[in-house]
């Protein structure tokens, strides 16, 4: 496997302009005659159709929701980072690379995170431009919030709905570009295979989720723009449907998957409170500045919150991190609760949470200054709970909610894979081995509208034009026909168990293995369990009804059949990675209970190559220079 | 807890319909609306039958995909909510429970509890937009814009596009929808070069795609998990008749100007 990253050499605030002058194009009478499938309709995925299609290419873009706003970018609630510096507290394009090169944990590509930095600024424009209405002050200029990680106030919102407004940017200039049918858009397509023609990705095989119809599509270039895969673990923050499979595809026939066992878990999320629960939900972040994070001191402590003496409570937080106390960051916070539940001080019933505590605040400032800051998250709160966070503490616990891993992308957004680039959380690019809030919906969008754009013209420039394969090649008559025998294998097995079954069994063993904390003995045995899980999922599911009809259950058998295979991967990354860094807390590379980087064995990506069924992949590295930022620990104490 | 269920099933678009009844047992109360379903699919599969299809994903109300007329209700019981948050604790031991697809010509049944709402998107593609090519942007700050009016334009942008107001209108009207995005780009100074065009062609499109009228009797607005409100009707009205009226103007103009 060849990884070049195609970093532009040059003085790092130079590259990305030099190799737009340098890198080649596509003229404009040209353009037209390329066609080029984009999968997803997220933020990557719609705002590079749509951008894409103004340039005058032919597009077809594809996604498995019933319409192109319903991707999953639709959740994000807290904000967008930028480097506007409209507050004039000193924010600039180095301070926004630094601080997400740092938070990452020094474990991605510096020349990328320059870029991001760089046009973070142009996203808010165009924006802006489409009708997004970010919250403004009353002079009537745009207003920011501060965020995890930083320092300064760089994260622009729309109510706590910023993903929806800005998905919904994206998805009306995807619509311009329909309406005047520059723009094909397949809804409620599920992209199952990718089609390599000599070595280049040429098109995709489908499956229309409505009627069960398996297609073919063929394009110079193929776009996937298909999310994270946060989901292998069943219960997340996470929509439902978010899935691997279009990346894992790829993945199978030959594209490199990077750092797969770098998973963001989130610290305040609301527990899981049986084992029919579907979803976690995540509260906001900013509930830890006025609430305090405790559990009982002794363990099994079943007295309700208010019966727990003050001397009988363990602030954790703030005991073990007196500097920063409730606000210690995302990865810190959450291995926190973890240690202390671990010791068997958790609270509820299933021992699987902690206490955040308003009582104090609302003593200090009063009920009605909480309900002005947080009514709508305690509201959510007991919507779904339905206790009443005034009365008694929240119980929070973390949960699985970003993956940093994805396929490898060299600097233009192109895997190894000649002709397959891949945007937004699919990719791996941008945010090493932890992300800072705010930076997914930033990197999508610069991914989608002001990198593609240019990129995809330097691959594009060395493919004939008019020489898009057509659908009858042997390529594609073989993926569909790998397709079909999937399908028709899933429904054939009637076994005993669920879907959901093995969906459930795989995220603990995941959660338990390859979650917070990791060990070498813990990964071996979900390495042992996973495939034994796997053997039994092809022997035993129980997916019922037809191939050619709307079938939900065969749609999610698909996707964890995936998950099944991907899970193992992440076990193998993590078991290699004997370091700890960011979200990968490896229990053997520690310092007084944080992260020990090595960085002379690990600044690197592992990039796993697939070889085959039942062979175990090959892991490549692409090594990281740090030519413009020192490496440094991370301290919160 | 345990409840009765009556469930509209449809094996396909062309395929008639009817309620079946299966009894829901063993029930919890913190258990979503969904997540009951879940595991009365899980029980339905397990002895062979084939699960009740219904459409769902972020399960927190921001995404518009589920959809489910509960007793009668687009959405269920509560307010200002999706079905996705609509808790068992709502009902009562031994309730039955109704379920039915959203209902509206427009929104044609795909299969048991799902519809088809690509007549939304449709209006969307007719104009729901305002034409700016990428790369083209001025600087964010360079257009101030009260407060007031991004905090209306946002009030109207928060729909989430899942067809309540139509399943709750006895006309199936989607005046509410298309108002709502109508009024957020008419509002704000970057939508107001086209908006003429645009509710012109988004109202057009509407009566294309078998809407029915607006009588003014605001079920839809009671439904809307979001609370979008009906004043937006009222407002999209007042701009379709000034774009009728400018088109007018327009048109004599031309004329006027070809004689000379
Ligand atoms: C609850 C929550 C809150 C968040 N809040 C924030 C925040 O405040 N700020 C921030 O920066 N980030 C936030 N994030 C992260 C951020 O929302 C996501 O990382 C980002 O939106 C991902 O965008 P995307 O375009 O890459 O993918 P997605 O939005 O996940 O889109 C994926 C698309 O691919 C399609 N697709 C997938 N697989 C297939 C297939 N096989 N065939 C066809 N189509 C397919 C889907 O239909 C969809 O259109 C949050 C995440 C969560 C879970
Ligand atoms: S599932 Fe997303 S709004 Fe209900």
């Amino acid at each position: 496997m060849k990884l070049e990253a195609k970093t532009p050499p040059g003085p790092l605030a130079e590259k990305w302009k030099r190799h737009q002058g340098s890198i080649k194009l596509v003229s404009p009478n040209n353009k037209r005659r390329y066609e080029v499938i984009v999968v997803g309709t997220g933020l990557a995925g719609a705002s590079a159709a749509a951008s894409l299609s103004e340039l005058g290419y032919r597009v077809k873009a594809f996604c498995f929701h019933d319409s192109a706003r319903r991707a999953h970018s639709i959740a994000a609630q807290g904000g967008i980072n930028a480097a506007k510096n409209y507050q004039n507290d000193g924010d600039s394009v180095y301070r926004l690379f630094h601080d997400t090169i740092k938070g990452g944990d020094f474990r991605a590509r510096e020349a990328n995170v320059h870029r991001l930095a760089e046009v973070s600024v142009r996203i808010i424009d165009q924006c802006v431009a489409q009708g997004v209405p970010f919250a403004r002050e009353y002079g009537g200029l745009l207003a920011n919030r501060s965020f995890g990680g930083a320092q300064v106030s760089r994260t622009f919102y729309a109510r706590g709905q910023t993903g929806q407004q800005l998905l919904l940017g994206a998805y009306s200039a995807l619509c311009k570009q329909v309406g005047s049918g520059a723009v094909q858009l397949f809804p409620n397509t599920e992209m199952l295979d990718l089609v390599l023609i000599d070595g280049q990705a040429k098109g995709i095989i489908t499956r229309n989720i409505n009627t069960g119809a398996v297609e073919r599509h063929a394009a110079d270039a193929v776009i996937l723009a298909t999310g994270g895969y946060g989901n292998v673990f069943n219960l997340s923050t996470y929509a439902r449907g978010s899935n691997a499979t279009a990346i894992w595809r790829a993945y199978r026939r030959g594209a490199g998957f990077a750092n797969p066992c770098f998973t963001q878990i989130h610290p305040t999320c609301i527990p899981v409170r049986g084992d029919y629960q579907s979803k976690l939900t995540l509260m906001s972040e900013s509930l830890r500045n006025d609430g305090r994070c405790w559990v009982p001191k002794k363990q099994a402590d079943h007295r309700p919150p208010g019966q727990i003496p003050e001397d009988e409570r363990d602030y954790y937080l703030e005991r073990m991190y007196p500097a920063y106390g409730n606000l210690a960051p995302r990865d810190i916070a959450s291995r926190a609760a973890k240690r202390v539940c671990d010791e068997g001080r958790g609270v509820g019933t299933s021992g699987l949470g902690v206490y955040l505590d308003f009582s104090d605040s609302i003593n200090r400032l009063g009920l009605k200054t909480i309900k002005e800051r947080y009514a709508n998250l305690f509201d959510i709160y007991h919507e779904i709970t339905g206790e009443d966070a005034y009365q008694a503490p929240m119980r929070i616990f973390p949960a699985v909610h970003y993956t940093m891993g994805g396929l490898w992308v060299d600097y233009n957004l192109m895997s190894n894979v000649p002709g397959l680039f891949v945007l937004g959380e699919a990719n791996f690019s941008d945010h090493g081995a932890n992300r800072l809030g705010a930076s997914a919906l930033m990197q999508g969008l610069a991914d989608g509208y002001f990198v593609i754009p240019y990129t995809i013209g330097d691959y594009l420039a060395s493919v004939k034009p008019g020489t898009t394969p057509k659908t009858d090649a042997a390529a594609f008559t073989t993926a569909e026909k790998e397709t079909q025998e999937r399908v028709q294998r899933l429904l054939s097995i009637r076994g005993k168990r669920n879907v959901s079954y093995f969906h459930k069994q795989l995220g603990k063993i995941l959660w338990d293995g390859c979650g917070m904390a990791r060990n070498q003995a813990g990964l071996e045995k979900a390495l042992q369990a996973i495939p034994e899980l796997r053997a039994e999922f092809w022997k035993d599911v129980n997916v019922l009804g037809e191939s050619l009809s709307m079938n939900q259950s065969l749609e999610v058998a698909h996707r964890v059949a995936d998950f099944l295979e991907l899970g193992e991967v992440m076990c193998m990354d993590a078991l290699t990675r004997t370091e700890s860094c960011g979200c990968h807390f490896r229990e053997e590379s520690q310092e007084a209970g944080e992260c020990k980087r090595d960085d002379e064995r690990f600044a690197h990506a592992a990039v796993w190559e697939f070889k085959g069924d039942g062979q175990k992949p090959e892991r490549h590295t692409e090594s990281l220079n740090y030519e413009f930022t020192t490496l440094a620990t991370r301290s919160y104490k | 807890m345990k409840v009765n269920l009556r469930v509209w099933r449809q094996r396909g678009p062309d395929s008639p319909g009817e309620f079946k009844n299966y009894e829901a047992a063993d029930l919890n109360p913190n258990m979503s609306f969904l997540e009951m379903l879940d595991v009365v699919n899980d029980r339905l599969a397990s002895r062979g039958e084939e699960p009740i299809a219904f459409a769902h994903d972020c399960r927190e109300g921001i995404c518009g995909t589920c959809c489910l007329n509960i007793n009668g209700k687009p959405h269920g019981p509560g307010r200002a909510i999706a079905t996705c948050q609509t808790y068992m604790r709502s009902f009562r031991d031994g309730d039955t429970i109704t379920i039915e697809p959203f209902r509206a010509k427009p929104f044609p049944i795909l299969k048991d509890l799902v519809v088809d709402r690509s007549a939304f998107d449709r209006i969307m593609q007719s104009g729901g937009y305002v034409s700016v090519r990428t790369g083209a942007a001025p600087d964010g700050n360079s257009i101030p814009i009260s407060k007031e009016i991004a905090d209306r334009a946002m009030d109207a942008a928060q729909c989430i596009g899942c067809g309540a107001c139509v399943a709750a209108c006895k006309n199936a009207s989607a005046m509410l929808f298309v108002s709502a995005k109508v009024s957020q780009l008419s509002l704000l100074p970057q939508g107001r070069p086209e908006r003429h065009r645009r509710v012109l062609s988004m109202v057009a499109k509407m009566d294309e795609e078998g809407f029915g009228n607006c009588t003014v009797t605001g079920s839809c607005a009671a439904v809307c998990p979001k609370e979008v409100s009906l004043d937006f009707i009222t407002r999209m009205n007042r701009d379709y008749l000034a774009a009728l009226m400018h088109e007018a103007v327009g048109r004599a103009a031309g004329k006027e100007g070809g004689a000379g």
